[in-house]
């Protein structure tokens, strides 16, 4: 750029300053689409200082009114009372336990998120490792790679799909866009959630446990909370029996993966499909070593597509805010 | 027990010399996959010819006066040849959905019933259709072994995949296997049109007269018809080309409806995108250019087979057998299509 530019870039700069924002690790859309999000916005990027978190953000960010945070970005007390003039966090992330919403509330600080942006992609692969755990998909593609169905013959057979009762763990966003897809394979939908929904009507279970000896199949779809913690426990396991199968797309931690370990090791539980980890991304030797089970290296975000629309959900929460309009996607925090 | 007379002291082997017989060229798979119990009954009796040491011709004539019907599967045809020596039969049943090694003409001609697997396997081929296109789009097996190799921890994050919400679907020959993959895909909300001999009339997805237009109005093709003289090699190069660098073929049909070589060369230049594939031309044989791409998902042929649907599939064919036998309609009768 000539100096003319410069300079009428930086005059333009100084008029119409673009609005700042903080952002304590770079989230996967700024990895991805940085470009298009500086357009927009001047980012303090607290990870690229040498200085400790709280004295840049005494130094630099104490105007700063917004975060962009990501889903395993803790944004603590301390950091928002360290932000007089914080207005917004926005994460990435569909989970908000790394945010302490509490403060929030009392600060007057609003928070949004992807909403029920990821649902559709995360049932997607929901079902495709239930199929593929059923029909031994990944397995079968091993088989033949593996020259085997040349020299062995006939593979094993999987499992049928139809009239299979499959129990959803926790029917929010994400349980509900499973239950949709599976219906048409024929599969009993049950399951078990904070609370009934009244306007499904899947029956309904109050313990996991309840659930688990009524189905074949658990696909874990809630969030990580005290609550859910370890909840899929060795009774839990047992309880689904020896045919049974468990899908996770929610957190690792919901389920004891020791336990989950030694039940698929001793045959207590047919096989699993998992997308996430207790210790990301590092994965028990011994599934490694089991042709029952599918692995998939939990992404942040799933597709292309996604991503796209994820980064225009993000340009767009923050316009708002710095155009005094409503969020997009806020998360309610009167509760 | 009852008073006694000639009858009931028949032995269970003069009781079964009684029976209609069901001949057999070859035990069908099902035979070792579950069982052969459960294709037995107490209406027929079955004669194998692979049991015995004579020649088939030579047991065929000995036996044909006896012989009713034809239990067939795949790789055991029944052609003019042997219909010739079996002037009885009035009933072929075969274990498979599909009819290639049936001479059907000349059951015709002579009068002869067909019995086909009906709708038995149409779930589990559907499923494993949706399992294959999740897959591919997805790359659940390729993370899979991305993870096995221990690359998650070493190399980061596996590569994006792609949405299934929103892709056009395209899917060739819309009989009961492909209405029922369409159904699964709706749920998805992905946009289902598709190809067939005839346009059916109470099915609300767009209609293409030809594949190759399907294929340039989609962003999936997924193979559901049936393998036939018109079919063959269907899916050759200008399909492929019409489907586009984005595009992904699933073949849950017959390796044949598709120029298997032309595909792997598509591939192999990016041409189209990835394939799943349970079929191939020459099985178990599958081209080796497919085991390096982490784009083609393959499947041993084995879409049709579980436990559950064979169990079906048991009670299919004794049904029809029975059925035959007593002069009823057939459970699953196949009827040329005009």
């Amino acid at each position: 750029m000539d100096c003319n530019g410069y300079r009428q870039e930086n005059h333009e700069q100084n008029l119409f300053p673009k609005p700042k924002v903080l952002v304590l690790e770079p989230p996967p859309v700024f990895i991805y689409h940085e470009d298009k999000l500086s357009q927009k916005f001047h980012f303090l990027k607290a990870w690229d200082s040498p200085l400790p978190l709280d004295q840049f953000l005494t130094t630099h960010a104490h105007s700063v009114q917004a975060i962009l945070s990501h889903g395993s970005c803790p944004v603590t007390t301390n950091t928002i009372r360290l932000l007089p003039s914080l207005g917004l966090i926005v994460t990435t992330s569909a989970g908000l336990d790394q945010i302490d919403l509490q403060e929030c509330r009392r600060r007057g600080v609003s928070v949004a998120y992807a909403g029920s942006l990821f649902s559709a992609d995360v049932a997607d692969i929901a079902v495709g490792l239930l199929i593929d755990a059923l029909r031994n998909i990944s397995a079968g593609n091993r088989y033949v790679t593996q020259g085997l169905w040349a020299n062995n013959g006939d593979f094993s057979l999987g499992s049928k799909l139809g009239g299979r009762k499959v129990g959803i763990v926790g029917l929010g966003s994400i349980g509900l866009e499973v239950g949709k897809r599976l219906e048409p394979f024929g599969c009993n939908i049950l399951y078990c959630s904070r609370n009934k929904k009244s306007s499904v009507s899947y029956p309904y279970y109050s313990t996991v446990c309840e659930l688990a000896t009524n189905c074949e199949v658990l696909i874990i779809c809630c969030e990580l909370n005290d609550q859910t913690r370890h909840v899929i426990n060795k009774e839990v396991l047992l309880a689904l029996g020896k045919k049974g199968l468990i899908i996770n797309v929610g957190r690792g931690a919901i389920i004891d993966e020791q336990e989950m370990v030694r039940c698929l090791m001793q045959g207590e539980i047919a096989g699993a499909g998992l997308d996430v980890f207790e210790n990301e991304p590092h994965v028990p030797s011994e599934l490694i070593s089991l042709d029952n089970v599918v692995l998939s290296p939990h992404r942040a975000v799933h597709t292309e597509e996604t991503l796209m629309a994820l980064v225009e959900l993000v340009i767009g929460n923050l316009e708002a805010f710095f155009s005094n309009k409503p969020l997009l996607s806020p998360v309610l925090l009167d509760e | 027990m009852g008073v006694s007379n000639t009858d009931s002291d028949k032995t269970q082997e003069e009781e079964q010399q009684d029976l209609p017989k069901v001949v057999l060229f070859r035990p069908p798979a099902a035979f070792s996959l579950i069982d052969e119990e459960s294709f037995t009954s107490n209406k027929f009796h079955f004669l194998k010819t692979y049991d015995s040491q004579l020649p088939v011709d030579q047991f065929l004539s000995t036996h044909s006066h006896s012989i009713k019907a034809i239990l067939s599967s795949a790789g055991a045809p029944v052609n003019a040849d042997i219909l010739q020596l079996l002037p009885e039969v009035g009933l072929v049943v075969t274990t498979s959905a599909g009819l290639n090694h049936i001479d059907i003409p000349e059951c015709r001609r002579r009068g002869i019933k067909i019995a086909n697997a009906g709708h038995v396997y149409s779930d589990d081929v559907a499923d494993l259709a949706v399992g294959l296109l999740i897959d591919v789009l997805r790359k659940v097996s390729a993370s899979d072994r991305y993870v096995r190799q221990g690359l998650w921890a070493d190399k980061g994050n596996y590569p994006l995949g792609s949405k299934l919400r929103g892709k056009r679907t395209g899917i060739v020959g819309l009989g009961n296997i492909g209405y029922e993959v369409a159904k699964r895909l709706e749920a998805f909300g992905c946009f289902v049109s598709y190809n067939s001999r005839k346009k059916k009339p109470y099915v609300s997805y767009p209609f293409y007269h030809n594949v190759c237009e399907l294929a340039a109005n989609c962003d999936v093709l997924i193979i559901c018809c049936g393998l036939s003289d018109e079919t063959r090699h269907m899916i050759n190069k200008q399909v492929l080309s019409a489907l586009g660098k984005e595009g992904v073929i699933v073949n849950i049909g017959r390796g044949n409806i598709i120029d298997e070589k032309e595909m792997v060369s598509c591939l192999m230049r990016g041409e189209i995108a990835g394939a799943g594939l349970d079929v191939f031309e020459n099985e178990p044989d599958v081209p080796k250019e497919f085991f390096a791409m982490d784009n083609v998902v393959l499947s041993p042929h084995r879409a049709v087979f579980t436990p559950e649907s064979l169990k079906d599939l048991s009670q299919l064919v004794v049904g029809n057998l029975e059925a035959f036998l007593s002069n009823k309609p057939l459970l699953s009768e196949y009827v040329d299509k005009k």
